[in-house]
């Protein structure tokens, strides 16, 4: 068969644009092949593994491939691979496999491999609550693997989200050559709900910068620009690349100049594009006196609360970042300047309160709701904290 | 010491070579870069265009050898070489991808991956040049160490056992497998050759010497190639479970296995066409 026929098939092969009532992790695969996943690498682990089986299913049916391998480092190496040959790709799993990935994911931002992780957060630490939700991940996500480096991660609240923010994973890996993790908790992962699926003419797919050089003039790691064109292998450019510090040749380099260059390219590549990547969603907002922070399934709760809050007579709103990395500091500033009290809930010892204290601490007060993972607290446990703070 | 090589013979070589990045790392009296030479010739004589070959190595000295060749390189993280080929080779399927590592970073870190990927017979040439021993590190023991020898981690001597490279990846179904040293460069790289025609899982163990694993066992590389040129039996039939490394009998060398298994990437694409095929 001809590859262009295998490719007008691949079309038609993809979920139809309507009204779905899916699980989250099989909208996330879905979502996936849309955003032209033709690679999938994985390792059996839940509560992820409806990715995984979604996956090989319906992976050969668009002419991709499917391998479960031998174990989660194995499958985030091997998508590494996949995307420079040419070829969008990807892998899920949860907290302990998402911890065997992290030289893996060093390594993908090191040498500015664009790939997506979905890691659907149970609770831990260790081997943990394996089908029970947590949010602990927040900060391993951002600091997991050794060296500075920056990655992006989303934090999907709906199974809606968990479609549109896998489409814009794979645009964001591709735009700025970075790995990027989509973190779903476990209830968002495996929660059945409404789903719609636009006309695809609506989507934006995004992929590689391709250089314009001639090979002998082609550096793959060019630092004139902050994310450099990509060549695949293949291609005729007979590039090299390390994992070591490497100059723009991509030739091991221990000179501090290099060293500099390399890594400050590899952060500013995401920090001076964080208005551009990091989301958030603002609710009630612009009059509160309290507004709680709050992302993925907890966000939902949240915002029962805030409604409950408001019945009650309490100017409270909800601020839920849509990026946890980077985080979207901005769109709390408004609240801050006008002096609101700030209650972060979130199912762990208290991680993504430690960012908005970097923000804003010593200028408003910051209260933090811890929970220990294995259930999302009600509307009702978060009242009784808004109302706690708001009237203390 | 100034070597003179006839130009007729450098010049081909040079092109698949980063010339710039020489002189190389290696120490006097490795294998590795014989290894690099042997790969380069046989690369230009394979008739795959060189753009299609695809190099890639993980962490050591023999996975500094894809940064002198002038093809796509990829110098990957500890051990996980096989793993980086397989998402090449199954991406784009037209590639002819070669892991070119040593003993340490194939067979302990990356020993899982060596597993399963002869298990699954990928599509992938294996170079594991193995010289008993961790060098870049310093000199510590590693799966292909040998009993009782000296290392920076067995100053005592080393008490565990070493791979039976050959037997063990024949065991685990390899297509092809072979051993030859730095010595056999003309059977080396008509073996390369070999290699890059098989579909499936193929491997050539190049039982090398290594100044660091020599100077710690009374067998310096000049020693050790003249020991390899007096001691080695070329057997391509020979009972692999006999042929361990082992200085006190003669080393076994040969093309010991050849296999027509499918690989898995002929397989993956054959699963593909039977699903589009069957709407």
């Amino acid at each position: 068969m001809s590859e262009r026929v295998s490719l007008l098939r691949a079309e038609e092969a993809l979920l139809k644009p309507g009204v779905y009532f899916m699980q989250g992790n099989i909208a996330a695969a879905e979502a996936a092949l849309v955003a032209g996943c033709r690679f999938f690498a994985g390792y059996p682990i839940t509560p992820s593994n409806e990715i995984a089986e979604h996956m090989s299913r319906r992976l050969p049916q668009v002419g991709g491939y499917f391998i479960q391998f031998e174990d989660e480092i194995a499958s985030v190496i091997a998508i590494s691979g996949a995307a420079y040959a040419g070829v969008k790709s990807m892998t899920a799993t949860s907290g302990p496999g998402f911890s065997l990935m992290q030289e893996g994911i060093g390594m993908a931002a090191m040498i500015e491999a664009p790939i997506v992780i979905i890691n659907v957060q149970r609770g831990g630490p260790s081997t943990g609550l394996p089908t029970l939700v947590g949010q602990g991940d927040v900060m391993q996500a951002k600091w997991g693997s050794h060296g500075d480096y920056e990655i992006v991660a989303y934090l999907p609240s709906s199974v809606q989200e968990m479609f549109d923010l896998t489409i814009q994973a794979f645009n964001t890996a591709w735009t700025y050559r970075v790995p990027v993790i989509v973190l779903p908790d476990q209830r968002v992962g495996q929660m059945i709900e409404k789903l719609s699926v636009p006309d695809y003419n609506e989507i934006p797919i995004a992929g590689r910068i391709a250089p314009e050089e001639p090979p002998e003039e082609f550096l793959p790691f060019n630092s004139k620009y902050l994310v450099p064109p990509m060549a695949f292998a293949g291609e005729g450019y007979r590039f090299h690349v390390t994992s070591l510090t490497h100059d723009e040749r991509g030739y091991p380099s221990t000179s501090h100049k290099i060293s500099t260059q390399l890594v400050t390219r590899l952060i500013r590549k995401i920090r001076d594009n964080e208005k551009a990547i990091g989301r958030y969603e603002s609710v009630l907002t612009d009059d509160a006196n309290l507004v709680v922070v709050a992302y993925g399934i907890t966000a939902r709760s949240a915002l029962k609360a805030v409604k409950e809050a408001r019945k009650e007579g309490l100017k409270v709103g909800l601020f839920r970042p849509v990026t946890a990395w980077p985080f979207p500091y901005w769109g709390l500033k408004e609240a801050v300047d006008r002096g609101a009290d700030i209650v972060v809930v979130e199912i762990n010892m208290g991680q993504m309160v430690r960012v908005i204290r970097e923000h804003f601490a010593n200028i408003v007060n910051i209260h933090s709701m811890t929970w220990a993972p294995g259930d999302v607290p009600r509307p009702h446990d978060i009242l009784v904290k808004i109302k706690e703070v708001y009237e203390g | 010491m100034s070597l003179r090589v006839p130009h007729s013979r450098t010049d081909p070589l040079k092109s698949l070579l980063r010339m710039e990045r020489f002189p190389h790392i290696w120490c006097p009296g490795c294998g590795i870069g014989v290894v690099v030479k042997c790969f380069v010739e046989a690369a230009l004589q394979s008739g795959i265009p060189v753009e299609k070959h695809v190099v890639v190595s993980g962490i050591g000295c023999t996975s500094r050898a894809p940064g002198y060749i002038k093809v796509d390189g990829f110098h990957v993280i500890h051990g996980r070489a096989i793993p980086f080929a397989i998402g090449l080779k199954t991406a784009r399927p037209d590639l002819e991808v070669t892991v070119i590592a040593g003993d340490g970073d194939l067979l302990a870190i990356g020993g899982n991956h060596f597993l399963h990927a002869t298990r699954r017979n990928d599509d992938i040439n294996v170079i594991l040049v193995n010289n008993f021993i961790y060098g870049m590190t310093g000199g510590q023991y590693g799966p292909t160490t040998l009993e009782g020898a000296l290392t920076t981690t067995s100053p005592y001597g080393f008490v565990e056992g070493a791979f039976n490279v050959p037997y063990l990846a024949s065991a685990l179904g390899a297509n092809f497998v072979a051993r030859w040293t730095p010595l056999h460069t003309k059977e080396l790289t008509n073996t390369m050759l070999e290699m890059f025609k098989v579909d499936g899982f193929a491997i050539i163990e190049v039982v090398s010497p290594c100044l660091i694993y020599g100077e710690l066992n009374n067998m310096p590389p000049l020693d050790m190639m003249k020991w390899l040129k007096d001691n080695t039996i070329i057997d391509h039939n020979a009972d692999l479970s006999k042929i361990d490394v082992n200085f006190k009998k003669p080393l076994v060398l040969g093309n010991f296995v050849r296999r027509y298994r499918p690989s898995h990437q002929t397989r993956l694409k054959e699963l593909v066409k039977k699903v589009v095929g069957g709407g």
